[in-house]
């Protein structure tokens, strides 16, 4: 008995001492960074393993800048696109792994999964991947932030540009689901803003490989500009084949959401002249190439704006973790929207109250084949559009957090 | 002129684009149809072995300059005879099993297969130009028509109706149909059974691969892309009738006819209709339109 007591005292010390370390401000020692993405699926290559090394890339060069002295792990997983496997996977990290962020999140469903968790749990949700509005309207909470662009952002530069330009009848081909009909929805309103007429659109199943029917379709309304409000395989098929119909150049498409491993894959004789809006380009100025060139040396493809994103994300994270000098979720947000960022991917970047991260978008134009000069050099830098005016004000929010 | 407030102009064009994949749905189906007629295996990794025809092609092109034309008779062969060492190592290790097994082993299969391309080619998938010769188009009147589509056609056709010849009227094609039947008593006649096993199933594997050169200009040349069609193509094969070769082909085009008028007036039904037909088949026809019960 007497040993039964003595047992029970020192497990109580043991455990006492636990907690004594543990009540120092980083639980654990170790700040753990999940990264939840899409490793085998549409979404792999512009997110993906690429999205992984963007992460372990952001670590290593935080501790190499600021000397911490707490660990920095980092584990990840496969979401399959899928928002249960996604939440499953969270739940985990979160509950038994001791994972202080969950990041990255492309695809919508996904993103807005999580990012319930993260609340009910009081964890972070980083999202550099995921498109849609709702994250930061109807959806939005005060653990999560939004990073590198969305569909308010992509429709105000693209759509806002083509139709500026003389574009002014349109003609949608709409991915059948909650993204291809946000991108859709904002787009049109875009356009009806400066001017243009909206002729019809067609919601193609996703994913579809056959577009013929669709562009056809497209063709006969006669409109000018043919909006892609899809993504992904669906965007680089249909711009394969409206050549092969013949429909480009009489008409022009716009490709609403493209990256630039789709203008990769497709090359640049069939996607030549194309607008389209990214938070990123690695041929932006010298501290973009620098760490653009990092990344290539290891994934053998340059970064797209999901993965620049990523590492932006983390690594402002882990700075605030350090100044705030602790990974208590509410210390650690009010740091992130406290400071802001600054490095190669931002200037000047601003975290608001509904998490959405504001910064500099740009509207690029596809090169030539005869003006691209080396691998990669794909983009012409036709207009930066200034933060303030790129995403969607405050004042049309409909974020309950932001109060009017 | 209109046709329930469709210009006729637009039905034209998407009849005849139905029409082109319905060639794709009905040399897949085919191929799906010989090997489950005669080998009783339910082959699930013809997506994946389309994919590699695709993928061939594209690396023979780039890597060896080798052009399309050799690509499409260098595609089969090569995917082929990959399919006689799967068939001479694996499946021939299942027929006295249930159909379940080969499912699962060719499903198996499939995933390997892709995964693999996946990792060493990415997901966005490669670009693939249209042969010189077959480049630009027509003008019907009613649609501009890419002259490498009308080449599917025709390629499609005279490949399937070949098959159907071979099959049908030949003395090959009775000892295979004889096999179908009556395995045993085959071989009790003197006839190599298990080769003629063997050379159907690369011959069937040989027909995905032979679809995916044909697709590889008009897609992106992509791992998943075999994938994304296998299930429509199942539910051809079933509502053709499974073993059925004149139903297969018949069933390939009129579904993709069928398609083609749906994305016209519902588009978004368009990927489900094929279901609802093979629902409404097996309701009424359990063994398939042209399926003997």
């Amino acid at each position: 008995m007497q040993m039964k007591k003595l047992i029970t005292l020192a497990c109580s010390a043991a455990i006492a001492g636990l907690s004594g370390t543990a009540s120092a401000q980083i639980s654990g020692d170790t700040v753990k960074i999940g990264v939840l993405t899409d490793l085998s699926g549409t979404y792999s290559d512009l997110a993906g393993s690429g999205a992984v090394l963007a992460t372990q890339m952001a670590i290593d060069d935080f501790i190499a800048e600021a000397k911490p002295s707490f660990k920095v792990e980092m584990v990840s997983a496969d979401h399959q696109n899928k928002a249960d496997i996604a939440s499953n996977k969270a739940r985990e990290w979160f509950e038994r792994e001791g994972v202080d962020a969950a990041t990255e999140l492309v695809t919508t469903s996904t993103a807005l999964a999580v990012m319930k968790i993260a609340k009910e749990m009081n964890k972070i949700a980083l999202m550099s991947g995921p498109a849609s509005t709702p994250i930061t309207n109807e959806q939005c909470n005060d653990v999560s932030v939004h990073y590198t662009y969305d569909t308010y952002a992509l429709a105000n530069g693209t759509a806002k540009a083509v139709t500026k330009q003389g574009g002014k009848t349109w003609f949608f081909l709409t991915a059948d689901y909650a993204f291809g009909q946000a991108l859709e929805k904002d787009s049109s309103a875009v356009v009806v803003a400066n001017g243009g007429k909206v002729l019809g659109s067609v919601r193609h199943p996703f994913p579809a490989s056959d577009f013929s029917s669709f562009l056809l379709q497209a063709q006969a309304s006669g409109a000018q500009i043919i909006g892609l409000a899809n993504a992904g395989a669906d965007t680089t098929n249909a711009i394969k084949q409206a050549s092969e119909f013949g429909i480009t150049p009489k008409q022009s498409l716009a490709g609403l959401l493209m990256f630039i491993t789709d203008v990769h894959s497709l090359g640049l004789k069939s996607t030549q002249g194309m607008y389209l809006t990214t938070g990123f380009y690695w041929d932006l100025n010298d501290a973009t190439r620098a760490w653009s060139k990092r990344f290539f040396d290891k994934q053998k493809r340059m970064p797209s704006m999901v993965q620049a994103g990523q590492y932006s994300s983390v690594l402002h994270y882990l700075r605030a973790v350090k100044a705030a000098g602790t990974d208590d979720t509410a210390k650690v947000m009010a740091q992130m929207k406290k400071t802001p960022i600054n490095d190669f991917f931002a200037k000047n970047g601003k975290i608001r109250d509904d998490g959405r991260m504001i910064h500099d978008m740009y509207l690029v134009q596809v090169k030539k084949p005869e003006e691209s000069k080396y691998p990669w050099d794909y983009y012409h830098v036709r207009q930066t559009i200034p933060a303030a005016e790129a995403f969607q004000p405050l004042s049309e929010s409909r974020c309950p957090l932001i109060k009017k | 002129m209109e046709i329930f407030g469709v210009p006729s102009a637009l039905l034209g064009s998407q009849l005849l684009v139905g029409l082109i994949n319905g060639s794709f749905y009905a040399i897949l189906s085919l191929g799906l149809a010989i090997i489950f007629g005669l080998l009783n295996i339910i082959n699930f990794a013809h997506g994946a072995q389309y994919m590699m025809g695709a993928f061939v092609a594209w690396i023979a092109l780039t890597k060896f300059g080798v052009n399309y034309w050799v690509a499409l008779l260098l595609a089969p062969i090569v995917i082929g005879a990959l399919g006689v060492l799967l068939e001479r190592t694996m499946l021939c290790k299942l027929y006295k099993l249930d159909h379940l097994y080969g499912l699962l082993l060719t499903f198996g299969l499939a995933l390997i297969f892709e995964g693999v391309f996946r990792d060493q080619y990415g997901i966005s998938g490669q670009s693939y130009p249209v042969p010189a010769l077959l480049e630009g188009g027509v003008n019907l009147g009613f649609m501009y028509l890419p002259i490498y589509r009308g080449w599917i056609v025709v390629a499609a056709l005279t490949v399937c109706f070949g098959t159907w010849f071979m099959i049908e009227k030949t003395k090959l094609g009775a000892y295979l149909r004889a096999g179908t039947e009556n395995p045993q008593m085959v071989q009790a006649l003197g006839i190599n059974v298990p080769l003629l096993i063997t050379f159907t199933y690369g011959y069937g594997v040989a027909l995905a691969a032979f679809a995916g050169v044909l697709a590889a200009p008009v897609y992106q040349v992509n791992p998943l892309m075999g994938s994304n069609l296998i299930i429509v193509v199942f539910a051809v094969v079933v509502i053709g009738g499974m073993g059925s070769i004149m139903g297969a082909i018949v069933t390939g085009l009129g579904l993709g006819l069928i398609e083609g008028l749906t994305r016209v007036f519902y588009p978004e039904g368009s990927a489900v209709v094929v279901f609802i037909i093979m629902v409404i088949v097996l309701l009424v026809r359990p063994a398939g339109l042209f399926g003997k019960s």
